[in-house]
């Protein structure tokens, strides 16, 4: 499993880090050489971030070793880490939307003029900023304010400020989770450029399909323990996940048929902001896809629908009787539900409990003259987080100390307690780990099975193929292609959202 | 809430000494409940420094003299938890001692027609406050620091800056009455605390102020009528400021232009002693009521003893950023 000792820059041996009540690494061991991709994968709670804090210096390691470059090294704090050469790419950029692209490069280390006074050295700035971007085949003006960038873009900003600290060794976490297809591609070349220079990069990602295709080498992490580590070409996806969670699941494994019904959801025409003219139909005991590139409609659709934005014509039917809600309250009257792609931002209220999450969208229907009942509520929010094995220590429990599973699941609770007809998921497995997609999946199974409609934004075509029995596919606000999932396979929905003819 | 963060790190609980187990057993009161500690601490300590502190006499002063703005913090309770605020409160109550004794002086009215125009004409302003902050994405910061001045105004304006005085007998009950030995202000004080309560806890619209505190847009798409809510929310702390402000008029027998300047930051004050934080979604009635008995206590003890008011602002100043510093610590693990 190693390289040759000269090639390794870091290497870490039974690191131990315990949190009151949860050990969070157990004797881990990590090494990463010299213009390698080594990507760590592993559940929620599996460890891998908690390593990442600790090479990044945002956590100090309770026992074990580091080595960096074959010196034994103390990573102090965050500050010390980066005079290491040791950079990380969050999720949540660390970005100044006000500057420009090349002060946030510079942030923290900016260049500045001989003198007196010390003052800043903008020019030099921007030429330096200029050549950075330039070398790593960034197109974008270093004097353009960041908030003015997209998110890949904004992404390429932080890589660049990491190499403007002579980074050796860089940390993705997660770079992927809201970037489109071409931006995943240019990502990868970028850094295909960064190994070329011999830097060292560390990748925690969620999406196996990626890992593969970037990676030279996969670690496994398990419950705070090092599992295993092996090639991209000898190891199956299968073979990840069954270490990953512990257990085999079958990844072939379709849920049951399920019979077809009436329509549940019919949409005519429906046309808003960002779409036109869409027209889809859902029945009862079906999953429906729709698929599509970021950009394509696809959200705006679902929040049509459900009357979060507003739409310009077009008619939705619900159970063949025309509606035209006005606003969520009448969406819910009648019985439709969303969950929306950004649970953190628009589903969930994080300060307040997993019984009032569960129970906010059915106020009217637990009271009596305004008054509530509220032990029918802590009734109904019990048995639902029996139901749907929702793991918290207590319905009092705010939701933000939940994992990622179990607060989609708290959102699921809050449209089964509103006794939903129809539910729209947005990006329903987002940041969540592969054991509870698969609680997921279930769900959406007896939710169509139930009778209910079931209509699925998803940017994860494989999890599409999987669920679905009908997918639609967007682009650029229409629908281009609607197909049966029989003999369906990744490319031509791959055609359809990039707008190509179908054959 | 959570204490998932905050496991004990002590030994457990058989292999302490006595002494060792009721210093953790204060330690998690002090932890948990840090309100009401301090509320005892205040009590303690003020009932030390004078012996006319602790006297009934005494006590049912504080109570009366902070039941005006106790009044006003149950509907700026209302209004911080869904992460808005009043900053109007004061002038609106003056504004409301004005009307209602031009009305029952200049125009001879009786007091209870006077009193209703009054405490309409607040509701109203709260109202066009409420419709301007929801509908037209005006922070409420600033749209009510603009009806602080035109409350004001209208106040200085209808009284031509001088007090109304005579107002009639009924009209003094209000803030001079007793039922038994106990003043009128401050069961009317209590009561509302307790309607405010009842309608926090126990109520879908009560409930939904904390979801449109916790995450606006969370709650919209929950079903959450937030415009409504918000414009009657508003309405409602201004009316409740109307009284405090026709409450005040019977005391002093008179409207008075530039009364209760300034109360608004006493009533925001005891809304954030009592914990209920600024960005909403988190605190309560029950709160705020200890909270606005602490800041009522403080005055009053500091004036038995005799501490200087402008050493009174400095001690109260202090106290509002430690107890917020406190409830950080507390909630340190959520966002």
């Amino acid at each position: 499993m190693s390289e040759e000792d000269g090639r390794t820059i870091l290497r870490m041996a039974g690191i131990v880090k315990q949190f009151p009540g949860v050990l969070a690494l157990d004797h881990v061991d990590f090494d990463l050489c010299k213009g390698e991709v080594h990507v760590l994968v592993g559940e929620n709670g599996a460890g891998k971030s908690t390593l990442i804090k600790i090479i990044s210096g945002a956590y100090r390691k309770d026992e074990g070793e580091i080595e960096l470059s074959g010196r034994p090294t103390e990573i102090h704090n965050p500050r010390h880490a980066q005079t290491l050469g040791i950079a990380t790419v969050y999720q949540e950029f660390n970005l100044v939307p006000f500057l420009s692209v090349a002060e946030n490069i510079f942030l923290g280390h900016q260049l500045r003029k001989e003198g007196p006074f010390r003052l800043l050295d903008k020019a030099g700035m921007r030429a330096e900023a200029r050549r950075l971007l330039q070398s790593l085949s960034i197109d974008i003006n270093p004097r353009t304010p960041v908030r003015e960038l997209g998110v890949a873009q904004k992404q390429m900003v932080e890589i660049a400020k990491a190499c403007s600290l002579e980074a050796k060794i860089l940390i993705f976490d997660e770079p992927t989770a809201t970037l489109s297809f071409k931006e995943i591609d240019r990502l990868f070349q970028i850094i295909g450029r960064l190994k070329a220079d011999g830097i060292g990069i560390i990748y925690i990602s969620h999406r196996l399909e990626e890992v593969f295709k970037v990676g030279d080498r996969i670690t496994v992490m398990r419950n705070g323990r090092y599992i295993a580590t092996r090639r991209p070409d000898e190891v199956s996806t299968a073979e990840l996940v069954e270490m990953m969670i512990g257990r085999k699941i079958d990844e072939a494994f379709r849920f049951q048929e399920r019979a077809i019904g009436q329509e549940v959801l019919r949409i005519d025409n429906l046309s808003g902001k960002r779409f036109r003219d869409v027209s889809l139909v859902v029945r009862e005991g079906e999953i429906v896809g729709l698929a599509g590139l970021i950009g394509a409609g696809r959200t705006e659709v679902l929040r049509g629908i459900f009357a979060a934005d507003k739409t310009a014509s077009g008619t939705v039917y619900l159970r063949g009787r025309p509606h035209r809600p006005k606003d969520p309250r009448q969406s819910i009257r009648s019985r439709i539900a969303l969950l929306p792609e950004d649970r953190k931002k628009h589903g969930l209220i994080l300060c307040r409990s997993v019984e009032e999450n569960i129970s906010v969208a059915s106020l009217p229907s637990f009271s009596r003259f305004g008054v509530l009942n509220k032990a029918r509520i802590a009734r109904k929010a019990k048995q639902l987080v029996a139901n749907l094995d929702i793991k918290t220590p207590s319905l009092r429990q705010a939701v933000i100390f939940l994992s990622g599973g179990n607060q989609q699941k708290v959102i699921i609770a809050r449209w089964l307690t509103a006794e939903s007809d129809v539910i729209l998921f947005d990006e329903p497995t987002r940041g969540i780990d592969v054991g509870a997609k698969q609680e997921v999946y279930r769900l959406m199974h007896e939710l169509a099975s139930a009778g209910k409609g079931v209509l699925v934004v998803s940017s994860e075509i494989p999890e599409l193929l999987r669920t679905c029995d009908r997918i639609y596919v967007m682009h650029e606000g229409r629908i281009k292609a609607e197909f049966e999932n029989r003999n369906l396979s990744s490319d031509k929905i791959l055609h359809a959202a990039f707008g190509r003819a179908v054959s | 809430m959570s204490d998932q963060n905050e496991s004990s790190m002590e030994a457990p609980e058989g292999e302490k000494s006595g002494f060792s187990r009721v210093g953790s057993l204060l330690m998690r009161l002090l932890r948990e409940q840090t309100l009401v500690v301090i509320f005892i601490f205040v009590i303690i300590g003020m009932g030390i420094s004078s012996p006319v502190f602790l006297t009934q006499r005494n006590l049912l002063n504080v109570v009366l003299q902070t039941s005006m703005v106790g009044i006003m913090a149950c509907g700026m309770t209302m209004l911080i938890l869904m992460a808005d605020i009043d900053l109007s409160v004061g002038s609106v109550a003056a504004f409301s001692g004005i009307v209602a004794a031009k009305l029952q002086v200049q125009q001879g009215w009786s007091t209870l027609p006077a009193v209703l125009v009054a405490l309409v004409s607040c509701f109203c302003l709260g109202i066009i406050v409420g419709v301007i902050v929801s509908k037209l994405g005006v922070h409420s910061f600033v749209a009510t620091l603009g009806l602080l001045s035109v409350a004001r105004g209208f106040a200085l304006i209808l009284s031509n800056a001088n007090p109304i005085s005579g107002l009639s007998r009924s009209f003094n009950y209000l803030g001079q009455g007793k039922i038994g030995a106990i003043p009128l202000p401050v069961l009317l004080m209590f009561g509302i605390f307790a309607v405010t309560w009842f309608f926090l806890t126990q109520t879908g619209f009560g409930r939904g102020l904390y979801a449109i505190g916790g995450n606006k847009e969370a709650a919209r798409l929950s079903g959450i009528p937030v415009d409504r809510y918000r414009i009657l929310v508003f309405g409602v702390c201004s009316t409740l400021a109307g009284l405090a402000g026709l409450i005040l008029a019977g005391r002093v027998n008179s409207g008075q232009p530039i009364a209760m300047q300034g109360a608004e930051l006493d009533v925001i004050a005891s809304v954030i002693i009592g914990g209920t934080s600024l960005y909403g979604g988190r605190g309560g009635i029950g709160k705020t009521l200890i909270g606005s008995l602490i800041l009522g206590i403080l005055r009053n003890g500091m004036n038995l003893i005799g501490v200087t008011p402008y050493w009174q602002r400095v001690f109260i100043g202090v106290l509002i950023v430690v107890t917020v510093i406190l409830d950080r610590i507390q909630h340190r693990h959520e966002t």
